[in-house]
């Protein structure tokens, strides 16, 4: 494991913005850490960072405590938006956070390379749009070739065409073995993007497991008339108005028996939830 | 040694930093000695001053006088300035998550700000003396004055406006780490270092408590230390304590500030 805590906690007063997180991220996998705006994501991400001390708990990132030199020298991170010196250009802001990382120029130029902003690098950060400052804060999580990349909401304010930039550089990230913790809010992104998911809500970690876990076993969709002689002969169906939900996926040998007892079958499909109605699920949000 | 790069490289790249610097320049040039030449050369009213003194305070081997006496207000405002922009500055931008997440230790980063500032203002005395010195020389030479080069004792008026400058950047780094901002702790530095210890001082005439409690303030410590190595003329320059106290009194506000600011940036979150 990469990354795990065990019941972090972080309480301010008696509210708790993150309650008893016990979540792992594996080596080389891309982790998408979901939850609506304010459910504890970018908290628990600060104390994985050591920006923010736990109030109780434990976590260990790399096999070090959160934020010792250790651990961060093999962690970049991308938190709530970049942090960059808004009167210097891009590949200054960068070589002042190489300085700090005790990584050379060869990175700066590479780290530039890989997110695709050498033509832009000595215009000033101000001057960005938010795309490229976005990109510019991959590319400083990137410095030194860190084992794992945090970043927390990564596509927020960016456009449609931005927010594909950004997917795909993560993609090809994780093509090269790059293991990632992405932060989000977006089912979309993390379905498209993850390996394995932690969801959380008010501050608790409510599951954990791959997208496919989540989204649960595919259930079969049946139209047939007659519908109750249909639900007679398939064991296990459910009757939902005028179709049927059977957990089955040999739907061939369904529609045959349907067939052979003169059951005039019109539609057949698999069903499956969506990860949206998942998370509403277990999120209670809507 | 990352860390000091790190911000040295920022601050040297910052305009602020020069504007600053170009600001005091211009101001000690123009009260130390554009105004005493024009008076000297002219002026129907030299503030009570002698054509003597004004010759003495525009002399070269008085440099170290002229730089120092500038530091208890307006340069030390100036300073304050800085170091609670370079400071306070990080929040707004963001940048202190990115170095708190670079690598280096807290302690570290926050030393690394310091020592970076340290080199800044060491930089910003040594360019008000070279500027001065050249004024004095050229002065002298037009007005064809015997003028000989500053003794030794000029170490002492440069030592004293090192800790002098050492105090109100320590001032500065304080409020920007207190404030968590660039608007609030230069206001409030700023205040503290133009009005409030000058209407201390008022007061003081008043009552006696209060009087002997502004000589100690930073200000107040500051004007005695500049006051104590020959420093005269320019607002905020006292001679009520000797300069062992006052640079006693700087010592301890620079430990003050510094330390406290370190602590609260180690062990304060940064949300």
């Amino acid at each position: 494991m990469i990354v795990t805590t065990e019941k972090l906690t972080k309480r301010y007063g008696d509210r708790a913005v993150v309650d008893e997180v016990s979540l792992s991220v594996r080596r080389g996998e891309v982790y998408g850490f979901l939850g609506p705006n304010g459910a504890g994501k970018t908290t628990t991400i600060r104390m994985l960072l050591g920006l923010v001390k736990p109030t109780s708990g434990t976590a260990s990132v790399l096999g070090e405590a959160p934020g010792t030199p250790k651990a961060l020298l093999k962690v970049g991170s991308l938190i709530e938006g970049p942090g960059f010196y808004p009167y210097l250009s891009g590949r200054d802001n960068l070589r002042v956070h190489a300085a700090r990382r005790g990584v050379g120029r060869t990175h700066v130029e590479a780290a530039l390379e890989q997110v695709d902003l050498v033509g832009a690098s000595d215009e000033k950060f101000r001057r960005y749009s938010l795309g490229m400052k976005q990109r510019l804060g991959v590319a400083a999580a990137l410095l030194g070739r860190p084992e794992l990349l945090i970043l927390d909401e990564p596509t927020n304010g960016l456009d449609p065409a931005g927010m594909a930039d950004m997917r795909d550089l993560v993609r090809a990230l994780a093509a090269q073995g790059q293991t990632v913790l992405l932060s989000s809010h977006l089912l979309g992104e993390v379905e498209e993007i993850c390996d394995r998911v932690g969801v959380i809500s008010q501050g608790r970690l409510v599951a954990e497991s791959t997208v496919d876990q989540l989204r649960g076993d595919t259930v079969l969709l049946i139209r047939a008339d007659p519908i109750e002689k249909a639900h007679v002969l398939i064991e296990g169906s459910t009757l939902h108005g005028d179709v049927l939900h059977v957990r089955e996926t040999d739907a061939g040998a369904l529609v045959r028996t349907l067939v052979h007892a003169d059951v005039d079958v019109q539609e057949v499909r698999p069903l499956r939830r969506t990860l949206e109605e998942v998370f509403f699920e277990m999120t209670g949000a809507a | 040694m990352g860390s000091v790069k790190a911000e040295l490289l920022r601050l040297w790249k910052w305009p602020a930093t020069w504007v600053l610097i170009g600001v005091w320049l211009v101001m000690t040039l123009t009260f130390g000695y554009v105004f005493n030449y024009l008076a000297l050369n002219g002026g129907t009213n030299t503030r009570d001053l002698s054509q003597q003194q004004l010759i003495s305070a525009m002399q070269p081997e008085n440099v170290g006088a002229a730089v120092v006496r500038g530091l208890p207000m307006f340069g030390g405002a100036i300073i304050l300035v800085l170091a609670a922009l370079a400071v306070g500055s990080g929040y707004g931008w963001g940048t202190w998550k990115t170095t708190l997440t670079a690598g280096p230790r807290r302690v570290s980063a926050m030393a690394g700000t310091l020592g970076a500032l340290g080199i800044v203002v060491v930089l910003l005395v040594a360019l008000t003396f070279v500027v001065n010195l050249g004024a004095s020389i050229t002065i002298a030479s037009l007005e064809g004055w015997d003028w000989s080069l500053p003794g030794l004792g000029v170490f002492q008026a440069l030592g004293a406006s090192l800790l002098i400058a050492a105090m109100w950047t320590g001032f500065g780094v304080f409020l920007g780490v207190v404030t968590k901002g660039p608007a609030l702790a230069v206001g409030l530095g700023l205040m503290w270092a133009i009005v409030t210890e000058n209407l201390l001082r008022g007061v003081g005439s008043l009552l006696g408590p209060v009087e002997s409690l502004t000589k100690v303030l930073p200000g107040g410590s500051a004007g005695n230390l500049a006051g104590a190595v020959g420093g005269s003329g320019a607002p905020g320059v006292l001679t009520d304590l000797s300069g062992t106290t006052a640079a006693l009194f700087l010592v301890g506000y620079v430990v003050f500030f510094v330390g406290a600011a370190t602590l609260l940036k180690v062990r304060r979150d940064l949300v």
